[in-house]
């Protein structure tokens, strides 16, 4: 199995344990030691944890919003001024989710190469 | 450049991590306020209504089935476990609201909202609000069992806070990233202290003071007189009041204080009202004594109120509470129905006082008193503490001086207020939610201190009643409607109206009671009663609709409630358009002029006549009264049916003229020009938003506690009414709360208001009552006569004992 799709599962998997006990940055965590363990390279670097933590979060908030019809997703749409689209919300939720994953991962990189020294 | 790189990836990951965990500007700290476990995700899901929940502290299981509207229907096995659940179910629906009206009313805001609300905590921590909180704590604790209860609730609210972990926390607590704090008796009279400042926190006597001063005795005694020329009070002119046996504080004739003042507090909104009303069996038409109660507050979500049903084996009451203050409010029993409206009372007098030089002994009585500090400590989210140190004489709280909206040293102004007297007020309501009858319902309002309240009152024994019930100065002639000397110790107040002898009816022989916060009374009651800012147009409608026929129905009720009739155009409106020379009208005003002259004087939202009206008669009052626009001056211009009066009957007083204009205006001029000024407004309306129909014009809307935020409001309700109608839906500001009861045995009741049970905006039951009520329509109250779920029941949830 290529090492990216390994990363991209480990870090789902990381963040769902961690989320248990740790607040929202738990998904940065799982995105620093998944890359800490299994380094990829160059830009996947960073957009494979991206998008796995962007999958894992929209997907998430989608499955609890689309139970309610959407009623809290498409009011906080229109307070973030996003039109009041509650899609257009979740993309975000998953994007800041993903954004802060990948700078964690890219950080997680560095320090790996560091420590193989 | 390795560990360039590094550090470059480290300051980013910080960054990130910061960026998204702190609450920048209005922004919520997008990371903890998005992701979808702990974030306002947790908040789409409506409440648990089913299954056990174990709290601390219950003496005995407590149910409480939910019907379709969200409403519970608590039964407990006694007192301290139903004011527990009370509590406890407040929160679970509430709670957001219940603390924030409480941080608002204890000048608290800065505490989550920083320093833009600094100045709105100053004032009111000035205006005595946590004082007067304790003074109302002190009188609670000297009734044991009332302590008792309120410490229930306040268990009750901790019980559900304690269960609580962040990804809990109502919406609100996430985008302003604060967390709840423990509920305590003192917020229970600090919410009793928030509606008596919104209920009786009004007053003229500053601004009355500057009109004397600049507009002479004369002149002032015409625009605001003691009694207009037409009076329908709440207590029937024919009440006989011989037997009041102490009479009315003799006039000392002291000297008014004619100073100038720029600036006053807040004030309560003015159209703040209600009205109720309750017709005897021979006027109902079932024989059954009907009563109905509709409180005019500002349209909020969440709502002012919640509405419960609480019942032990020894009572069953039924109505709408308010967030954070215990039992009903406003509701029934199986034996009695009550409501209330606001008595408008004028209990806030100003009273002048001078300071010796270092400014910590005031005069009186030609000597020189203590003053006392009290310090107040504004914590401020993200800033130092502000320490305000306020002075307080025997009068009240030292409001105005050196340091608030003023600078004189040697001279402040303090506020005598009724709010400072303390007062066993939530007792008052415990006793009403167990009354039996007549006797009970007078035991359980003598009590009453502040707001002072209309309580209306009918029972299944066929009795009605109201009375004005607050603790009431009894001043002599004058006193009060203007700043007073305060080292005269004759203006301070000198005793109070005895209990027994606020004004009443009961069965009074026209078969109804009604009170629409107009005049108390009239003339011949013995007491000093002036007109205090009194509603003078929803009265007459209401009582004329009582005297128009024999007998009522349920339906007759409904009607009157969404009366949009609007007697106040009724009567300027005809004048208006006969009076003005229309002979240089264009072709487009003259079609105005045709539709106001078509309109039938019903504020209905597809008629375009209230829209004329207000634009047209809303600029001939602004003409009328340009002589109150004085600059650094703070005044108050007449009220309405007066600015009537004077254009129908002293059409070319000075007052009409217009300061700026070289010419001499009189009504006649000021109709044509405000006539040609209005059509230019609407017709500029029509172009931006299609039409100016009552509807769009009007655009009527409930906006959330915080600052209206759009994305929690409902805006463009399809309702009708204006302030002055019987249905009082304004803008922003209406009828909270809609009650008929008829007292059948049990009693049958309908009630919805302009809301919905949940606070949560992610619940569907946030503003499920609206659209109803926008129409008209009401709800029937499911009164459970047993603990057994009834088929309009949809989730049983129990509360258990969990030691």
């Amino acid at each position: 199995m290529p090492k990216s799709i390994i990363n991209f599962g480990l870090t789902i998997i990381l963040a769902l344990v961690l989320s248990l006990f740790l607040p929202w940055w738990s998904v940065m965590t799982a995105a620093l030691a998944t890359s800490l363990f299994i380094p990829l390279k160059r830009a996947s670097v960073f957009f494979i944890p991206f998008f796995a933590i962007l999958l894992f979060w929209a997907v998430y908030s989608f499955v609890l919003s689309s139970g309610n019809d959407y009623t809290l997703a498409k009011r906080i749409s229109i307070l973030l001024s996003l039109g009041g689209n509650p899609y257009v919300l979740i993309l975000v939720t998953g994007i800041v989710g993903g954004l802060a994953a990948g700078i964690a991962a890219v950080f997680g990189k560095q320090l790996s190469l560091m420590l193989k020294k | 450049m390795k560990y360039f790189k590094l550090i470059l990836s480290f300051i980013l990951t910080i960054g990130i991590f910061f960026l998204l965990n702190t609450k920048l500007g209005s922004i919520p700290p997008i990371g903890k306020f998005l992701n979808p476990y702990t974030g306002v995700w947790q908040n789409e899901t409506d409440e648990s209504i089913t299954g056990e929940i174990a709290i601390s502290g219950l003496k005995d299981k407590v149910t409480v089935h939910y019907d379709a509207e969200l409403i519970p229907h608590v039964f407990a096995q006694n007192e301290v476990d139903l004011y527990k659940a009370q509590g406890y179910l407040t929160a679970k629906h509430r709670l957001w609201q219940m603390e924030f009206q409480t941080y608002a009313a204890a000048g608290r805001l800065s505490e989550i909202l920083g320093d833009n609300t600094l100045d709105y905590d100053r004032q009111e921590r000035r205006r005595g609000m946590g004082y007067g909180a304790e003074q109302a704590i002190i009188a609670m604790n000297k009734d044991p069992e009332t302590a008792s209860f309120v410490k229930a609730y306040a268990d009750g609210v901790n019980a559900y806070i304690k269960q609580l972990s962040p990804e809990d926390y109502p919406v609100e607590y996430k985008l302003l990233d604060y967390k709840p704090e423990a509920w305590t008796p003192k917020k229970t009279a600090l919410l009793l202290m928030y509606m008596t400042k919104m209920l009786a926190g009004g007053d003229e006597d500053i601004e009355n003071t500057n009109a004397i001063r600049l507009f002479g005795k004369e002149r002032f005694d015409l625009l605001f007189p003691d009694f207009f020329d037409i009076v329908d009070p709440i207590i029937p002119k024919e009440t006989d009041w011989s037997f009041i046996d102490v009479p009315q504080t003799p006039n000392p004739n002291t000297e008014i204080v004619l100073d100038s003042i720029a600036e006053v507090m807040d004030k309560p909104n003015p159209d703040n009202g209600s009205n109720n009303w309750a017709v005897s069996g021979s006027k109902s038409y079932s024989g059954n004594a009907i009563l109905a109660n509709d409180p005019h507050l500002g349209l909020k979500l969440p709502a002012i109120w919640f509405v419960m049903q609480l019942s032990t084996p020894n009572h069953n009451t039924f109505g709408a509470t308010i967030p954070g203050a215990l039992g009903v409010i406003s509701g029934f029993n199986e034996h009695i129905s009550w409501g209330e409206t606001n008595a408008t009372r004028d209990v806030i007098d100003w009273y002048k006082v001078e300071f010796n030089d270092d400014g910590t002994k005031y005069k009186y009585d030609s000597s020189w008193k203590d003053v006392t500090y009290r310090v107040e400590t504004i914590s401020i989210k993200g800033k130092e503490a502000y320490t305000d140190s306020i002075r307080f004489t025997h009068h009240g709280p030292v409001v105005f001086d050196k340091n608030f909206k003023s600078d004189n040293e040697k001279f402040g102004y303090a506020m005598k207020w009724i709010g400072h007297l303390g007062g066993d007020n939530q007792k008052t309501f415990l006793e009403l939610n167990k009354s039996k009858n007549y006797d009970d319902y007078v035991k359980a309002i003598s009590h009453y201190t502040a707001p002072a309240q209309n309580f209306v009152f009918a029972s299944t024994e066929g009795d009605i009643a109201l009375w004005i019930q607050g603790l009431l100065p009894n001043k002599w002639e004058g006193q009060g409607k203007f700043i007073m000397d305060g080292s005269d110790p004759r203006n301070d107040w000198q005793s109070f109206i005895p209990q027994q002898f606020n004004a009443h009816t009961k069965n009074p022989e026209r078969g109804f009671v009604s009170s629409a916060n107009q005049h108390p009374v009239d003339e011949n009651y013995p007491y000093y009663v002036y007109n205090d800012g009194y509603e003078t147009y929803r009265n007459r409608v209401i009582n004329d609709f009582f005297s128009a026929k024999d007998k009522f129905s349920i339906q007759d009720f409904k009607d009157l409630q969404n009366s949009n009739y609007n007697l106040k155009a009724a009567e300027i409106v005809p004048y208006m358009l006969e009076t003005m020379d229309i002979s240089t009208l264009t072709k487009e005003e003259k079609a105005i002029y045709d539709e106001m002259a078509a309109w039938q004087f019903n504020n209905d939202i597809d008629e375009v006549g209230p829209s004329i009206f207000r634009q047209w008669y809303g600029r001939v009052y602004n003409m009328v009264w340009d002589e109150f626009d004085v600059e650094d001056t703070a005044l108050d211009t007449p009220f309405t049916y007066q600015t009537i009066y004077l254009l129908k009957n002293k059409g070319d007083d000075k007052f009409m003229d217009i300061l700026e204009t070289p010419e001499i205006e009189t009504a006649k001029e000021l109709f044509l020009l405000a006539f040609k000024k209005a059509t230019e407004q609407l017709q500029k309306l029509k172009e931006e938003d299609g039409d100016y129909k009552w509807l769009t014009y009007k655009a009527t809307y409930a906006g959330h506690l915080l600052q209206a935020l759009p994305a929690l409001s409902r805006f463009d309700i399809p309702i009708g009414g204006d302030g002055s109608t019987v249905n009082a839906t304004s803008e922003n500001h209406g009828p909270s709360w809609r009650m008929i009861v008829e007292m059948t045995s049990p009693p049958t009741a309908l009630g919805i208001y302009p809301g919905g049970q949940s606070g949560n905006p992610g619940s569907k039951y946030y503003d499920n009552f609206i659209d109803d009520w926008a129409a008209g329509k009401y709800h029937s109250l499911n009164f459970l006569q047993s603990n057994t779920a009834t088929n309009a029941i949809i989730g049983t949830q129990t509360l258990t004992p969990s030691n």
